[in-house]
């Protein structure tokens, strides 16, 4: 992080409006700043305001007369506690109870910014969060003055409620309606100091916990929506591959089957139950006819993806290289929850519920499958069991919605977990040529030149934001190091694979192969891993989480043979991090990563327990993909299945300890939610490394 | 079509599915019980994990004819009443879940192992199988030997 940025949150103020309800309902626009005093009530379309103003792209907080305070979230959860975040900031400003805040998430909406991606939630949500909360607050003080017939500074709020000096009270529920009235407030609408702050940077557990650990929180397939049967679609053994001819008799007369529908990814099957529905599916007699990859296998991916790789340029005169190719093999997103839907098409309207990322898209995209004006359509959006990128995607809430209007009928749509492995999507397999050159004991310059299967298969425009273009910038060309000329370029191949912005996207690979690379270069100067890395890392910040990493896990401390130490860096989002892992490499074909340190930089921490389990869990996704989990092409065909072959890391691979530090800092929030996997996984394959003496290359190792 | 008699969660339940219906789509479709999920189907990803007779099973690889006039036990019925059982208040404790979609089934998991282990080694807890994509291994761990502390003190 830049040491100017962090006085950036007290420069900027939102604008809030009041929306016209019996109770107190406040509104803060999303991802607009603008230069109006705090706590002022604007008309609407001001023009210093870059949205329009209408509801529909707002975070509107409510106060409910039974004292909820809710706020509608138009992002969603997936298990990275984003509505537990943005409780977390209603509460502090509005002095509100935890408990007393509900964060349901918003319906598909019109018009603003709608998308849960790019680890950005949290950064884009606290300015606007916090002063919609503050000016909600200053009304219900300036509310409880009046009624009180006190000077409105003499107040003060905890729990929920407005206390007077005399240790009177009225709840938030309470003066709802009188504050919703309130023009001028008599109290300043001010974001309190971080000094003041008493939930943001505590640690605290999931709103929601509760409900998980009890099995009440639903999922879309837990919904019951009336008259929406199990659905499953018999889909090709290939990726691509189409529909020849179906018989369906013999599956349309098992009991219990309601419909069987030709959609464009197979054939839909709707039943009484999902048992009834997958023996239909399997009772149906299909012809199939190869997809387009038919001839082309993990051998053949591999060379063209070699072949895509510009050139490196010459390196500087006189100066000594340290090369290396990588190669990573495709990954599954495998989310817990495999993809579903359920969708109610009738002529002139449809519903849909499912997990989304995007649901603006997903809404404007299903309308025009279905032949609907966008009006028309309405998207719920569930909470999801896990996502990683894949529901950045709508392909299943596509498919249901088309399987219901075939079937006329509402129907619940559920991947297997076969046809989530089998297509997609997935991480794009890629190859890597990096190249450092180094001088007099110091690197002259880095290249990093790259390929991988560019994402085209189904993505729209916006899907592909989340992912870095053809020929953008490299990460490396952020100048983590002082590494002289940097250089890199990146060519793509074109293969019709359903692929997806995959957590952390390219860094994930292209950090981890350079952090390998970095190691690789310290060995070649005869220098430690840390100690160099402390000469060349440019950022203070980085530096300062690498330094309490190697103190915190004892860098360099004596461990038995077989086991080793890795450390790698990395810095995205706004945020840097630094992780140290051990491993024991004892049997190199069955490693186990033991112990797991890091330390993050990511500005104001706004729940320090929830970037931990973000970081736990981006530090399994590197102990995942760098040792055992991903996908193999045969002939047209994903190999893997399920999480039998699809080698995920299971408690015995989860290390024995894991800690994270996390650096003070009252800096603005950057992201988080993807930051760990470059580092978890440049960390993982350096300490292979050393364990074994040999040099990582081609990741997973053991596949 | 066979009707099939068993306690769920403590009361009994009666269905009408065919014999080799399994026991998860028997909970979720017949029941409504939707604690237990699917993840895969064939026993692997164990994210469905409930009891039967006390024992961990995978209800997506249990016909419902083998559960006749037998106790089913599901992440909804580990509780007694508004109290949550050990477990469950350790999960709370350590902050386990993420998604949150495989831990009934971690739960279930964990709940049956400190039955039959009181307390459970590294390596007793490493023989969990039960896939978490989120990666909570760390605190799942934890959470046992919090919820082994607290049942035998």
């Amino acid at each position: 992080m830049d040491d100017s940025e962090t006085s950036g949150v007290s420069r900027r103020k939102f604008m809030i409006y009041s929306l016209s309800a019996a109770t107190l309902t406040v509104a803060a626009p999303l991802g607009c700043d603008t230069s109006t005093a705090e706590g002022s009530e604007p008309a609407r379309g001001t023009s210093e305001v870059l949205v329009t103003g209408t509801d529909e792209e707002m975070l509107v907080l409510e106060v409910t007369p039974a004292n909820r305070v809710v706020v509608r979230l138009p992002r969603v959860e997936l298990g990275q506690g984003i509505t537990t975040a943005v409780a977390v900031m209603i509460a502090e400003e509005l002095d509100a109870r935890l408990a007393d805040v509900d964060i349901p998430l918003a319906d598909a909406r019109t018009k603003g910014n709608q998308s849960t991606g790019g680890s950005n939630s949290v950064s884009s949500l606290y300015g606007p969060a916090r002063q919609l909360a503050a000016t909600a607050r200053a009304r219900l003080v300036t509310a409880a003055a009046r009624r009180w017939h006190l000077p409105a500074r003499s107040l003060h709020t905890r729990n929920t409620m407005v206390v007077a000096p005399d240790g009177r009270t009225a709840t938030f529920g309470s003066l709802s309606a009188s504050a919703a009235r309130v023009r001028r407030t008599s109290v300043p609408a001010k974001p309190k100091p971080a000094s003041k702050h008493r939930l943001i940077g505590r640690p605290t557990n999931r709103i929601d916990a509760r409900d998980l650990v009890t099995g009440k929180a639903k999922y879309t397939g837990d919904l019951t929506v009336a008259g929406a049967k199990p659905t499953v679609v018999a889909r090709p053994p290939t990726l691509g591959g189409k529909l020849v001819s179906v018989d369906d008799r013999a599956a349309g007369a098992l009991p219990g089957v309601h419909a069987v529908v030709r959609v464009p990814g197979g054939v839909a099957v709707v039943a009484e139950t999902f048992h009834h529905a997958f023996n239909a599916r399997d009772a149906l007699k299909i012809k199939w006819a190869p997809g387009p990859m038919a001839s082309l296998s993990d051998a053949g991916i591999r060379s063209r993806l070699r072949a895509a790789v510009p050139k490196p340029g010459t390196p500087p005169r006189g100066s000594t290289q340290v090369e290396g190719e990588f190669e990573f093999a495709f990954v599954s997103h495998a989310p817990m929850e495999v993809l579903t839907a359920i969708a109610d098409v009738r002529a002139h309207q449809a519903e849909i519920w499912f997990s989304s990322q995007t649901p603006m898209d997903a809404r404007d995209t299903i309308a025009s499958a279905i032949g609907l004006s966008a009006s028309k359509v309405t998207v719920h959006v569930l909470r999801g069991g896990g996502s990683f990128g894949r529901r950045l995607h709508y392909d299943a809430a596509i498919e249901a919605a088309l399987i219901s209007k075939a079937a006329k009928r509402p129907v619940k749509l559920m991947w297997s977990r076969n046809d989530d492995t089998r297509h997609g999507r997935m991480r794009p397999a890629s190859h890597h040529r990096i190249r450092a050159s180094h001088k007099d004991g110091r690197v002259v310059a880095f290249s990093h030149m790259m390929a991988s299967v560019n994402e085209s298969e189904g993505t729209t425009a916006h899907q592909a934001s989340f992912v870095r273009p053809v020929s953008a910038p490299l990460p490396s060309d952020s100048g983590l190091y002082n590494f002289g000329r940097i250089s890199g370029d990146s060519g793509g191949v074109d293969l019709p694979i359903p692929l997806g912005a995959w957590r952390s996207v390219d860094s994930g690979t292209m950090r981890a192969a350079e952090e390998v690379v970095v190691d690789e270069v310290a060995r070649s100067l005869g220098k430690d891993a840390v100690a160099f890395r402390r000469t060349t890392l440019r950022n203070k910040a980085v530096r300062a989480v690498l330094d309490k990493v190697a103190e915190a896990g004892e860098w360099g401390r004596s461990l038995p043979d077989g086991h080793g130490q890795g450390v790698a860096v990395h810095e995205e989002y706004g945020s840097c991090v630094a992780c140290l892992a051990e491993i024991d490499a004892t049997d190199p074909k069955n490693p186990r990563v033991t112990k797991v340190v890091m330390a993050a930089d990511v500005g104001t921490a706004v729940n320090p327990r929830g970037l931990e389990a973000q970081l736990m869990g981006a530090t399994v996704d590197g102990i995942s993909t760098i040792l055992s989990a991903g996908l193999h092409i045969d002939r047209g065909a994903v190999r893997e299945g399920s999480f039998a072959d699809f080698h995920w890391a299971r408690q015995r691979h989860a290390p024995l300890h894991f800690e994270v530090h996390i650096m003070p800092s009252t800096g603005e929030p950057g992201g988080a939610g993807e930051l760990g996997v470059p580092a978890a996984s440049g960390a993982v394959a350096n300490a292979y490394a050393r364990a074994t003496g040999t040099k990582p290359r081609r990741f997973p190792l053991n596949f | 079509m066979p009707s099939y008699s068993f306690v769920l969660n403590g009361e009994k339940v009666t269905v009408e599915a065919p014999a080799d219906m399994p026991l998860l789509w028997v909970l979720r479709d017949l029941l409504h019980v939707t604690g237990p999920k699917y993840g895969c189907g064939v026993g692997v990803c164990r994210a469905c994990t409930s009891h039967l007779d006390g024992e961990e099973i995978q209800p997506c690889t249990v016909k419902v004819k083998d559960c006749a006039d037998r106790e089913v036990t599901t992440i909804e019925g580990l509780a007694d009443g508004d109290t949550l059982h050990p477990v469950q208040e350790a999960w709370l404790d350590c902050d386990v879940a993420q998604c949150g979609f495989c831990q009934p089934g971690q739960i279930m998991a964990a709940a049956a192992l400190l039955k039959k282990t009181p307390q459970p080694s590294d390596a007793d807890i490493d023989r969990i199988e039960n896939v978490c994509r989120c990666g909570t291994y760390t605190r799942i761990r934890e959470a046992i030997n919090k919820a082994a502390a607290k049942i035998t003190p």
